[in-house]
């Protein structure tokens, strides 16, 4: 650690040049103390650990599936309780808003009459569901899951990088980590005061019975996934297990006279609140892709009549597109009044003329990225790209302007990560995940990922990312004097 | 609570290929022994034919060499029943169950399967086979030792036993019929201390031959043997001792779980019961003992259906059907 040098960045577990991170002195005095060779054992005897217990994902690789851990980097990366308490409350504040806006267009559309958002950019929008329209959902509930990207620019200011409200993934790995870092580095931990996050699957659990059918005494609760192909079927896994509900397959459930059931050894019995891991298009073939069958015929019936709960709920697609990332600073205005506590980075629209020309002048400043896209694919980043690269970019943008959004290149925190040549900066993100209900809740922590490989921005387990466990420390804890 | 069926399915399959490789490993480990002898090669040939794989083996190899039996039921993995296949068989129906069985078991099943893919021809050459055998045994036996010690007892645990039994009944008669079926191709040898010596090999593969001794102290023969495999009452190993099993489980199984179903499937397992107890082994071998081992897989076999139409969701659609009415 003593040549670790973390350049210009913001540095997460050493603070920037101008604002040292007081709050995690002590946690790098004990990693000061540990010889290179141990963390490197260290570091092999958590991924081997993990490989063991089989806390995997899939990867496609021409014709076979193959098992892969997603790299898991032992230095941790820490924030203070101030800074948590910080994020805690702007992750709360944009969920509300996102909810309210989801019942607004789902309703009212006041948003829309009024001007703030275009009406073609959500009713246009594919995750639209006209299914939707007029239907009420508990508690105005419509995204319970939510999983925020966070970055940290040069500054030291966390900032939103895309809100993810459909299904949302990752957490199990926050919850995993945890537990890999206890088990082999539990001496850098003592009496840091670290809030845990094991908790996770009880409060899914507890919101997943709010938002039951209400005349339901004891509501079953399922986990609906795709099945054991898809890449994260690990974390479903998982939150099956967390919360103690059944693992379930659309074969697995039937429905009859709008109720929803799942076979049994014993027939059939009800099921009242799905905790849904499969996107709505593939849901119900009678409502959505005739095609699919993965999903459940009549669960959108079912749902409509009120008898069986999802969560996240039908058409929160819309919410998080990248087009409409952009508006949610208006949206927070408009539907609460407040400023938004975590900023957007700076997002100009490519289908707004003027924003089109500005990312045309700026190309090789700005990346670019299609509205539709996950996974890191399909993103330009103007300062890396070649010149052919950057020629078909331009050719992209004038010919579908709409479908991208540009920003500018965010210097990415970095943190202190072991690799071959030693411990070097890895630029980091982040993803706190917030349950709601009847209130919103947000998990103490997040998954941080890291881009292992040297100098790229891009943190995607897809594109050859890992993640790290993130600290929250508790309030009053090792933060010294730090204020 | 609820048992979802295809979670019962898949424990019951579990157990099933779990107590299946367990079986393989023998059946290898008693060959490699069988064909230190100079029919070594028809001994190996046995196998293939044991699990009516000929036409199968023969579409990828020209002879059933000790290098290409061995590679074939280790790691082919176009073969379903090689031992590669089971445990990868048997992962898969842990990877669904994970949420609902213990770590332990997981983790166990999940690094025995890793290891075994990570092997190789070399690491199975005749010399080494019987240490490789012994190995994958072992770790069967830590499975069922784990899950003995950790699985939590609700339906889910009857529905782990009963896949064992019926698993260990079936491979109980294949083990015996390999003598029956390939062993004895002539009368003359019959009695010889050949014959004796590979009768011990079938009891010791069945981890059978101090049990056997127990009961039997002096004197060893066909019928004896025969015998203690297929009706002893206190080898844990002995069809009747699994069938019996059987039934006790699904009669506790619908009795403490007011489960609807399964009455099909306990009036086929008092059938077996029954013709089983109904003759002396003097009578089977006269009769035929590769014919009754053949009709006791039948049986088995049948029970395996009534269990999966009454208890794996495949007939919900019909008891919905009632249900309404």
């Amino acid at each position: 650690m003593t040549n670790y040098d973390p350049g210009l960045y913001y540095d997460e577990l050493f603070g920037g040049r101008d604002y040292p991170a007081e709050h995690s002195a002590l946690i790098r005095q004990r990693l000061a103390g540990l010889n290179f060779g141990d963390l490197l054992r260290r570091s092999q005897d958590a991924e081997r650990e993990l490989y063991n217990l089989g806390i995997t994902f899939l990867v496609y690789s021409n014709k076979d599936a193959v098992d892969r851990i997603l790299p898991f980097d032992i230095i941790p990366r820490v924030i203070s309780a101030k800074e948590w308490a910080h994020l805690e409350a702007g992750i709360t504040q944009r969920v509300m808003a996102l909810n309210l806006f989801l019942h607004d267009i789902y309703h009212d559309q006041k948003i829309l009459k009024d001007g703030v958002i275009p009406a073609d950019l959500v009713l246009g929008n594919g995750c639209f569901r006209p299914q939707m329209v007029g239907l009420d959902v508990p508690f105005d509930t419509y995204i319970h899951i939510m999983g925020t990207d966070l970055v940290r620019d040069r500054e030291g200011t966390f900032r939103v990088l895309e809100d993810n409200g459909r299904v949302p993934s990752g957490v199990s790995y926050v919850v995993e980590n945890r537990h890999m870092m206890q088990r082999v580095f539990p001496d850098l931990m003592q009496d840091i005061g670290i809030r845990p996050v094991d908790n996770y699957g009880h409060k899914l659990l507890d919101a997943m019975m709010e938002i039951a059918p209400q005349d339901v005494a004891d509501p079953q609760v399922v986990l609906l996934s795709p099945g054991s192909y898809n890449s994260a079927y690990f974390e479903h896994i998982f939150l099956a297990r967390e919360m103690g509900v059944p693992l379930v397959e659309g074969r697995d459930l039937v429905v009859e006279n709008d109720r929803v059931y799942m076979k049994t050894t014993n027939g059939l019995a009800r099921v009242d609140s799905i905790y849904r891991r499969i996107d709505d298009a593939f849901l119900d073939p009678k409502a959505f892709n005739p095609d699919s069958m993965l999903g459940v015929p009549g669960i959108m019936e079912a749902y409509r009549k009120g008898n069986v709960a999802l969560a996240n709920a039908i058409g929160t697609g819309v919410a998080d597109d990248k087009a409409i990332y952009c508006y949610v600073p208006r949206m927070i205005k408009y539907y609460l009044d407040q400023e938004a506590i975590i900023p957007n980075v700076d997002t100009r629209i490519c289908r707004e003329a003027d924003a089109l020309q500005y990312t045309l002048d700026n190309l090789d400043k700005l990346v670019v990225k299609p509205v539709g896209e996950a996974g890191g694919y399909g993103i330009t980043i103007g300062p890396r790209a070649s010149k052919e690269e950057l020629a078909d970019c331009r050719a992209k943008l004038l010919a579908d302007p709409s479908n991208y959004i540009s920003q500018p290149v965010v210097d990415l925190s970095v943190c202190p990560t072991v690799t071959d040549d030693g411990i070097d900066p890895r630029h980091v993100d982040l993803r706190p995940f917030a349950i709601t209900g009847k209130n919103t809740w947000v998990l103490p922590g997040g998954l941080t990922r890291v881009a292992l490989k040297k100098g790229t921005l891009i943190v995607n387990s897809s594109q050859g990312g890992g993640s790290k466990d993130t600290w929250v420390l508790q309030d009053g804890s090792q933060e010294g004097s730090a204020s | 609570m609820n048992l979802l069926a295809r979670y019962a399915e898949c424990i019951f399959w579990m157990a099933r290929y779990m107590e299946r490789a367990e079986n393989l490993a023998r059946i290898l480990d008693v060959h490699e022994t069988f064909a230190r002898d100079t029919r070594g090669m028809t001994n190996w040939f046995s196998i293939v034919q044991l699990n009516a794989d000929e036409k199968d083996f023969f579409s990828r190899h020209d002879r059933p060499t000790a290098e290409a039996v061995v590679h074939y039921y280790m790691f082919d993995t176009q073969n379903t029943n090689s031992l590669v296949s089971m445990l990868r068989m048997a992962r898969e129906n842990a990877r669904v169950l994970r949420p609902w069985i213990s770590t332990e078991m997981w983790t166990q099943i999940n690094v025995f399967h890793n290891k075994l893919v990570e092997m190789n021809g070399k690491d199975v050459a005749l010399s080494n086979l019987s240490k490789v055998c012994t190995w994958i045994k072992e770790e069967c036996q830590t499975h069922t030792g784990i899950t003995e010690g950790t699985f939590y007892r609700d339906q889910g645990w009857y529905f782990y036993q009963l896949g064992k039994y019926i698993e260990r009944a079936d491979q109980t008669t294949r083990l015996l019929d390999i003598k029956y079926h390939t062993l004895l191709p002539s009368p003359v040898v019959v009695g010889s201390t050949l014959d004796m010596s590979q009768w011990t090999t079938v009891l010791r593969s069945a981890a059978g031959y101090h049990a056997f001794r127990r009961v039997y102290p002096r004197g060893m023969s066909p019928t004896t043997v025969a015998g203690f495999m297929m009706f002893n009452e206190g080898f844990p190993r002995s069809v009747v001792m699994c069938v019996r099993q059987i039934d006790g489980l699904l009669t506790r199984l619908k009795s403490r779980y007011t489960l609807r179903n399964g009455s099909d499937a306990m009036e086929k397992v008092d059938e077996l019961l029954g013709a089983l107890l109904a003759r002396p082994i003097e009578e089977v071998i006269q009769l035929g003992l590769h014919e009754y081992l053949d009709g006791v897989q039948a049986q088995l076999c049948g029970i395996t259906t009534e269990i999966g139409r009454a208890f794996f969701g495949q007939d919900t659609v019909v008891m919905t059907q009632s249900q309404s009415q």
